[in-house]
């Protein structure tokens, strides 16, 4: 799906996050850059440094607002402040559509800054959606949900997490971010078979994709993207352009983050498993 | 199972959610591992698999809250650091962070209320708990100079064409005026330089030994100093002031009408001396129109 109601019917292709170490590059080189995600967060400030470099980046290139603190799936209601900030950034960056992740990660106004995973519960889906609408109602503007990468899996889960990702997305009829690390990290992690994960997910929703690298320890993948992208995260890649299309791709690299050429190259080899995907599907 | 280890009701997902998130957040146990009192809450809520249990489950995201906290905290800390040691700064930091958890949806915010809890609890910081509040005061002061809002500054013609007596005058937001008993601002700039060598020496010879023989900052002695903490073109700067016009500035601060805040100056102060202060804050664009 290269454009659906779910990323604003754009089509942007590939790109990459936008990261401090990069400010300078980007704006002396003004490098060929097909958008920048941002992270929301970053820029939900008063005023100073940071927006003076969205601005600059906003007059020549697209952005993308990914969000990390929205905490969809917290049991709390929405922060009126916190979503009037983020409605003002909407209106600067013109984002066709706003990102976040189907999480948890506060309770009674105490923040954890993680991206903490669902108990996949009907009743917690149903929550879930019913705050995501509320949420684009506010902003009027679509959105999509991230699947995180996890570490621990609960008694309580009523479900998987493929089917937790459909129930809330088609409750609140939104799009999917579908990190494709991330299903490989969960994947080795809760030992389940990450093509029945993509297989399983309404793919006429998907409205981005997110590729990053990941760290292998003993005896769990932590999702780190601090490196290249790695093979099987690249097949499975390739296996969900074939199956929802060729869709809005951004590489993360968050950590030890190398020059902008080597980042944005590793994000352009997306182009080639594109080209794979075409292929096989003919 | 437990109704809170359910999950299947909106009242059992808050309750679900409080009981982890006190597990995730809890302080670190010896040798930085999740205590063993928290297995029979993992073992209810959470599925062991083949290679880990669930306490060790629950402790990957145990570990992740304290280092990411711990990782913000030094790095906007670097001058408390210094002040205090290794080992001192760390006693602070984590009694800190166990006692005020971030209430803010951004780590910026983490940081905001360490020089009152410093001074409410002396005992962490002692003897150097004067200097230690100072330089939290500090630290805190540039993070909210670098992004926080400048409204439009008011120009030498907005003044000239206002009777004093209409001006409402404010000070711009990314502004903190310090009184402090220390001049921590040479301090840490000191500290930051050094920590800046420290670092380039490292990564050219590959050796801690090189970077280590960088000069040690001393500590300041106590001296009056009166600071502002600002922003311009989007760089930052601290001015140091007299104590005349920090009052005018404090008066403006917070709410005082334009008369009022010049009284506050003092009675030695001289009309010229105010009228070249304004100046000079118009010119630095210190000022703005009072939200009314």
């Amino acid at each position: 799906m290269p454009a659906n109601a779910f990323n604003g019917h754009t089509d942007y292709g590939i790109g990459i996050g936008l990261r401090v170490p990069h400010y300078s590059h980007i704006l002396e080189r003004k490098p060929d850059v097909a958008w920048f995600e941002i992270i929301s967060e970053n820029f939900m400030v008063g005023g100073g440094r940071p927006l003076e470099v969205l601005d600059q980046i906003l007059e020549q290139y697209r952005v993308v607002q990914h969000g990390v603190s929205m905490y969809f799936g917290s049991a709390d209601k929405p922060d009126r402040t916190h979503l009037k900030k983020l409605k003002a950034l909407v209106k600067r960056t013109k984002t066709p559509w706003l990102s976040d992740h189907l999480c948890w990660g506060s309770t009674d106004g105490r923040y954890t800054h993680d991206l903490l995973p669902m108990p996949y519960t009907f009743a917690a889906a149903k929550k879930t959606a019913e705050k995501i609408r509320m949420v684009r109602d506010f902003l009027e503007v679509p959105i999509c949900v991230e699947n995180v990468s996890s570490y621990a899996e609960f008694h309580a889960s009523e479900m998987t997490e493929w089917e937790f990702l459909t129930e809330v997305t088609e409750r609140a009829d939104c799009g999917i971010l579908l990190d494709v690390n991330n299903i490989y990290v969960s994947s080795k992690n809760h030992s389940f078979d990450p093509y029945d994960y993509i297989n399983g997910v309404p793919a006429h929703r998907v409205g981005q994709m997110h590729i990053a690298g990941h760290t292998k320890f003993e005896k769990y993948i932590l999702d780190t993207h601090d490196h290249p992208v790695l093979d099987p995260v690249w097949k499975l890649y390739t296996h969900a352009t074939k199956r929802c299309g060729v869709t809005a791709t951004l590489l993360e690299w968050d950590d030890r983050i190398p020059s902008f050429d080597e980042v944005h190259n590793e994000a352009l080899k997306a182009n080639a498993f594109i080209a794979e995907a075409k292929e096989a599907a003919k | 199972m437990k109704a809170a280890a359910r999950a299947d009701s909106p009242r059992a997902l808050l309750a679900f959610q409080r009981t982890l998130q006190r597990a995730i957040t809890q302080p670190l146990g010896p040798g930085d591992r999740t205590r063993r009192t928290t297995a029979a809450l993992a073992k209810e809520f959470i599925r062991p698999n083949d290679r880990l249990t669930a306490l060790e489950r629950i402790e990957i995201y145990n570990r992740m809250y304290w280092f990411r906290l711990i990782d913000c905290f030094y790095d906007d800390n670097p001058g408390l650091r210094a002040a205090l040691g290794e080992r001192k700064f760390e006693r602070l930091m984590r009694a800190y962070l166990a006692k005020n958890p971030s209430r803010s949806f951004t780590l910026r915010n983490l940081c905001d209320r360490l020089e009152r809890f410093i001074r409410a609890e002396p005992r962490w910081t002692a003897p150097r708990t004067a200097l230690a509040a100072d330089i939290a005061a500090f630290e805190w002061a540039q993070t909210c100079a670098f992004d926080e809002a400048a409204k439009p500054a008011l120009t030498a013609a907005d003044f000239a064409g206002t009777p004093p007596s209409r001006l409402k005058l404010a000070l711009q937001p990314h502004i903190t005026l310090l009184a402090l008993r220390y001049p921590v601002d040479d301090y840490v700039i000191a500290v930051k330089k050094r920590d800046a060598l420290r670092a380039e020496a490292s990564n050219a010879t590959g050796q801690a030994k090189t970077a280590k023989a960088v000069k040690k900052v001393s500590v300041p002695r106590a001296a009056r100093t009166h600071l502002a903490v600002h922003r311009a073109d989007n760089r930052l700067f601290y001015k140091r002031l007299d104590p005349a016009p920090f009052r005018i500035l404090g008066a403006l601060r917070d709410g005082a009408p334009l008369t009022r805040a010049v009284a506050a100056g003092g009675r030695s102060v001289k009309p010229e001396q105010v009228q070249a202060w304004f100046a000079l804050w118009t010119e630095l664009g210190w000022l703005c129109r009072r939200a009314t």
